[in-house]
């Protein structure tokens, strides 16, 4: 069904022909490759054409006006000494590692309450949603900026008792929080998708659980939580995939800046300084390729790791 | 895992729910019946609800502060956490609407140019190339297949640089074409996928009466298969077009001419040009972009739900 169910099935098929495809067993090359041209052409010209430009560039001193000069692995050592790189590097693993986990726990929390049978459940299921709809916006950004802002809406709730809360996002200490923060609030989509899958566990096992005098919290750990596990799986996979390339949110609310004193500073928004701002293209292309390297490693060692504590039903 | 996902509500068994989000469940009707509800047993429900409606407060509270705040004089966004209105303070609206080098309609404008080029771009691309994945057989189908799943998690950042390059030597910067090309081009390989799903789930039977009345692949896929798959365009339509009236990174970089802004760089524009002195009629414009995002999201809420359901991503 998904993406990436559809990926790994897709090794363990190999070989196997499936019924549908003795049906149709001729073969319909000319018309698929007409269907497919826009696709190819695209795969070709937008995806896999840059993408080998990008790792020619990675080797080269390329500022647009000049031509690529090959400068050999001249940027990849000039990144082993970059501070401000591995800071940037800091600043999303730390984004990552604690947002995703945060965002997919409440995701996974409200849908466990939403699930059974509540009234009002299309209502409330809206309400958690529509920020994860919201959350990529400029405007969004622009509000987080105000509520967290010294005389923003949270400290003015804090001032309500007596409190006098820090400058949320002019402080270095608070400020990626602030941004981690306004990612959490996007858990509705995650839930979405926990609630369908939570809709799928047959009743028939609580059931059984229940007769057998299983409390409410042994059933969460041996029914729904390896029934659910899949879905955890790919929520995180893809979670993690797309908060490594988290812009929006960082470059607005600092200012485009990635402050104060870079604790803000995403990779990407440092990949988008090298690259746009002093237009270090070879650089810039160079970092794209770690970003795409360090994607692929979480990647896989979430696929290994799946291995451990994923359960399949089949 | 593939089984798991796969019993996920898929689209063909969509027609019977499809008018109704809410989808009650019977338990709902069972436990209303049996009024000797236990005492424990209401609580509970009563807790649930207590959660549900702090919790989705607490997520709200932020947007209609906004819009509440946007209603109001500039200072008491400053001075004023809660939600009661004084008066209906117009005036940020048309400040905030007139403050950029164009009326605020201008940046609309451009929005709606391309999102509605995106939706074309993608509905037609997309779903041909689905067809071909779908229904055709074709030498190098689980090759390319393959590949367009893992397209689909390819960081944007790693293609950017090379083709910010290659579209600035044909002289597209500060065109909409950068930002809709790769839409006719299917790059969008999410949408593809959710398509393919759908078509699966359309009985081969029905190509094969059409086949058999004489009729070719482009007439099979416009005929017979397009108006099926009606609810998954719907659902790429609504997508597309939240995604793309959000995207902020490919309009910051192609689009550095102001009679060209779209609506999110043109709030940044506003962002930088502002002192902290007219939140105001920040406030009021980051609304007026929101606005379409929510209307969207109040009508096509149910392909968005079922959307993400199906296919698991944001």
């Amino acid at each position: 069904m998904s993406a990436i169910s559809e990926l790994s099935s897709f090794t363990r098929r190999k070989g196997k022909v499936t019924a549908e495809e003795k049906k149709a067993n001729k073969r319909d090359n000319k018309a698929a490759y007409i269907s497919l041209l826009p696709w190819l052409v695209g795969l070709v010209a937008i995806t896999i054409g840059p993408m080998l430009m990008s790792l020619y560039l990675s080797f080269t001193d390329y500022n647009l006006l000049q031509p690529p000069e090959w400068t050999g692995l001249d940027n990849f050592t000039r990144m082993l000494s970059d501070a401000r790189l591995h800071n940037s590097l800091r600043v999303t693993f730390t984004y990552v590692f604690i947002g995703v986990p945060l965002q997919l726990a409440v995701a996974l929390l409200i849908a466990l309450v939403l699930d059974k049978g509540l009234r009002g459940l299309p209502f409330y299921r809206s309400v958690f949603y529509l920020p994860s709809l919201l959350g990529g916006s400029v405007a969004v950004a622009i509000l987080w900026k105000q509520i967290f802002g010294t005389t923003g809406l949270v400290n003015q709730v804090l001032a309500m008792f007596g409190i006098q809360g820090p400058g949320w996002i002019s402080d270095p200490s608070t400020a990626l929080g602030s941004i981690i923060l306004l990612h959490v609030w996007t858990f509705g989509a995650p839930m979405i998708i926990f609630l369908a899958g939570l809709r799928q566990i047959p009743a028939m096992y609580y059931e059984a659980a229940k007769v057998d005098g299983a409390s409410t919290l042994q059933q969460f750990w041996r029914i729904t939580m390896p029934m659910l596990s899949p879905i955890i799986f790919f929520n995180l996979v893809l979670q993690i995939i797309g908060s490594f390339q988290s812009f929006t949110q960082a470059f607005i609310v600092s200012g485009g800046n990635g402050g104060p004193s870079d604790s803000t500073m995403f990779f990407t928004l440092y990949l988008y300084q090298k690259g746009f701002g002093q237009f270090d293209m070879g650089y810039a292309s160079a970092m794209a390729w770690v970003l795409l390297l360090i994607i692929g490693v979480f990647t896989a060692i979430n696929f290994i790791a799946s291995k451990y504590w994923v359960f399949y039903d089949d | 895992m593939t089984t798991k996902l796969e019993t996920l509500p898929s689209p063909e068994k969509k027609s019977t729910g499809a008018g109704k989000p809410t989808n009650r469940k019977p338990r709902v009707r069972e436990s209303r019946g049996t009024l000797a509800f236990s005492r424990a047993q209401r609580g509970k429900s009563l807790m649930k609800h207590g959660i549900l409606i702090v919790a989705g407060a607490l997520m709200i509270y932020p947007l209609l502060w906004m819009v509440v705040s946007s209603l109001r004089p500039n200072e008491m966004i400053f001075r004023e956490p809660g939600l009661w209105l004084n008066s209906l303070e117009m005036s940020n609206y048309t400040s905030g609407w007139s403050a950029l080098t164009h009326p605020f309609g201008h940046y609309m404008l451009n929005s709606a140019i391309v999102v509605i080029g995106s939706i074309l771009g993608n509905l037609v691309s997309c779903s041909m190339a689905a067809y071909a994945f779908a229904r055709l057989q074709f030498t190098g189908k689980k090759l390319f297949f393959g590949i367009m799943l893992l397209t689909i998690m390819l960081p944007f950042h790693v293609v950017i640089v090379p083709q910010y390059i290659l579209f600035s030597q044909i002289g597209w910067v500060n065109t909409f074409w950068p930002l809709l090309v790769p839409k006719l081009l299917a790059t969008d390989a999410f949408f593809v996928f959710l398509m393919v799903q759908f078509i699966r789930g359309i009985p081969r039977e029905l190509d094969e009466a059409a086949r058999i009345d004489g009729a070719g692949h482009p007439r099979i896929f416009l005929r017979v298969i397009l108006p099926l798959m009606v609810p998954a365009l719907a659902t790429t339509t609504i997508f597309t077009f939240i995604w793309t009236w959000n995207d902020f990174f490919g309009a910051l970089i192609y689009l550095t001419d102001p009679d060209m802004f779209t609506v999110p760089v043109a709030l940044r524009a506003f962002v930088d040009s502002q002192s902290a002195t007219s939140w105001g009629s920040l406030f009021a414009m980051s609304i007026v972009s929101l606005l379409p995002v929510f209307l969207v999201f109040l009508f096509g809420q149910r392909f968005l739900i079922k959307g993400i359901a199906t296919t698991g991503i944001k």
